[in-house]
């Protein structure tokens, strides 16, 4: 209790004083609310526009999340393929990071041409941009499995799909968690850069609440919104974290 | 073929005929190396090291294959599925299970019952002196616990012929002399062929019933040695003069090889 306590006060400190000093500047110096806005500017907005700012949360979660879901099964399952054969690596592995350099905003208008506005489209945008690293670390903890235990599975004559399961993928789980753990702060920002694309007004998600707030001169509540995604991308970072940590917690030594 | 079945519960005799194996990059390992171990036989393999110890111990096992020569286990010349047991250097466990069930894996791997898994699993937990330990994960267990742990998964299956590749090198001298006992009855007991590679040449001429001496690479046998020493063994025997002068033997060949 008192070592959580110890990790959390000095944050906090900072992030009082710290919001204390952007208050006592702007209000000094007169800087208008549209331009910036001083923390009770925001704090006020948070308040009033609380509902839209809730369900515009909870709509780009579920992007983020579904996004987050395909990421996961997707990049394990296409991690594994690729480390099942050393030709399909070689063949396919390169095009993979495609994935990490392709310009989302480029692309978010042929995913709306394809799939139209809305959740779909939002959904495989949080999707593509998180994939990556989920691939990459599969495919690194499932080089990393001890060579020791791979000739042990060859000399009981384990076929490919026993040393699957019970070798490569419980040995690539922390490299797993470790590109997890990336995908989910990722899949939030994918989602709320395809909103600004391929959003819908009656499922405003909070990439669309800040584009049209801003476009109205309403800086105090893009800051809310803003502050909202970052908040939601923490939260299911720290899902992920502590479930990496749940099932780790036996044997990893990054666990502890 | 009928006649050349394998009996269960019968030790494996191998042989090694003429095997070269020879590395990409073009490093020679071995070279036309000759061998024939005869079931139920203790045999200690010693070497400088990098003269193809593990090299020839990876071959007998199936796991690497000789470019030249045959290696032929068991009477048909393949060893039945599982009658190989292997013990590594490092104990190779899996960190995300707890020791009962590292030391059950050949069985799960087998297609065995998870409830006699579990019993088979426990009996060789015990045997190597685990029995507190079976819930606990590797990486809360010592060094020694580790390698017993390794031992206990290769003794699980009751294997025909155990490969044992400087087992316990890297532990403490009183560790090693317990696990040396244990091994040394459990082969009493069960009498399956064991190879049995290592550096230290009184280990070699306290277990084995017959050692060799391999030269540098490419490694090739310079000594065959009967060890000449009573069945009964025990840490007492390290004093005696009839197994001080097997130690000379072995020594003096060891010295020649690596010169
Ligand atoms: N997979 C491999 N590829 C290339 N060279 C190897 C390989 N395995 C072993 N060697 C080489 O073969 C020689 C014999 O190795 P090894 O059998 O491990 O020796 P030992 O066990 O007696 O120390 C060494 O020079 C080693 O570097
Ligand atoms: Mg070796």
């Amino acid at each position: 209790m008192r070592r959580s306590w110890q990790v959390i006060w000095p944050p906090l400190v900072t992030f009082v004083l710290l919001h204390a000093l952007w208050e006592l500047i702007v209000r000094r110096l007169g800087v208008p609310a549209w331009k910036v806005p001083a923390p009770s500017d925001i704090f006020r907005a948070v308040v009033d526009r609380s509902a839209d700012l809730m369900t515009a949360t909870a709509h780009t979660s579920a992007a983020a999340v579904l996004g987050f879901g395909l990421s996961a099964l997707i990049g394990v399952a296409a991690g594994t393929a690729l480390s099942s054969m050393k030709w399909i690596e070689r063949a396919f592995y390169p095009f993979t990071v495609f994935l990490q350099t392709v310009p989302l905003v480029a692309i978010a208008p042929l995913l709306v041409l394809w799939l139209g506005y809305g959740l779909a489209s939002v959904t495989v945008s949080a999707f593509i941009v998180s994939l990556f690293p989920v691939i990459a670390n599969t495919l690194a903890g499932m080089r990393s499995v001890d060579p020791g235990l791979r000739d042990m599975f060859r000399l009981y004559d384990a076929g490919p799909l026993r040393t699957l399961f019970k070798l490569k993928l419980p040995a690539a789980m922390p490299n797993v968690f470790t590109g997890l753990r990336i995908a989910s702060g990722l899949a939030v920002i994918g989602a709320v850069v395809g909103e600004f694309v391929a959003g819908t007004f009656d499922q405003q998600g909070l990439g669309l609440l800040v584009q049209s707030a801003s476009r109205n001169l309403q800086t105090p509540l893009v800051f809310a919104a803003v502050a909202a995604a970052s908040l939601l991308g923490l939260t299911l970072f720290a899902i992920v974290n502590f479930s990496g940590y749940w099932i780790l917690r036996r044997w990893h030594a990054s666990a502890r | 073929m009928t006649e050349s079945v394998q009996i269960e519960g019968e030790a494996l005799a191998v042989s090694l005929r003429s095997v070269t194996r020879r590395f990409e990059g073009g490093v020679l390992a071995l070279e036309k190396l000759d061998l024939t171990v005869q079931a139920g036989e203790f045999l200690a393999i010693l070497g400088p090291s990098g003269c193809g110890k593990s090299t020839l111990l990876r071959m007998v096992a199936g796991l690497d294959r000789p470019n030249d020569g045959s290696v032929r286990v068991g009477p048909n010349g393949l060893p039945p599925r599982g009658g190989i047991a292997y013990v590594f250097q490092d104990p190779h466990l899996m960190p995300w299970r707890n020791v009962i069930d590292n030391v059950a894996l050949p069985l799960e791997l087998r297609g065995e019952a998870k409830s006699k898994r579990r019993s088979t699993a426990l009996a060789a937990i015990e045997r190597v002196g685990l029995a507190d330990a079976s819930r606990r994960y590797p990486n809360q267990l010592s060094g020694g616990m580790r390698m017993r742990v390794s031992l206990a998964r290769a003794l699980v299956t009751e294997p025909e012929l155990l490969l044992m590749d400087e087992p316990f090198g890297s532990l403490d001298e009183l560790t090693r002399q317990m696990l040396d006992q244990q091994l040394y009855e459990l082969w009493r007991e069960r009498r399956m062929t064991v190879l049995f590679v290592t550096h230290a040449v009184h280990e070699a001429a306290y277990l084995s019933s017959r050692a060799i001496v391999m030269t540098r690479r490419p490694g090739r046998i310079i000594l065959d040695h009967r060890i000449d020493l009573p069945e009964t063994r025990g840490v007492w025997m390290r004093t005696e003069p009839a197994f001080m002068k097997e130690c000379r033997v072995l020594y003096k060949a060891l010295e020649w090889g690596a010169a």
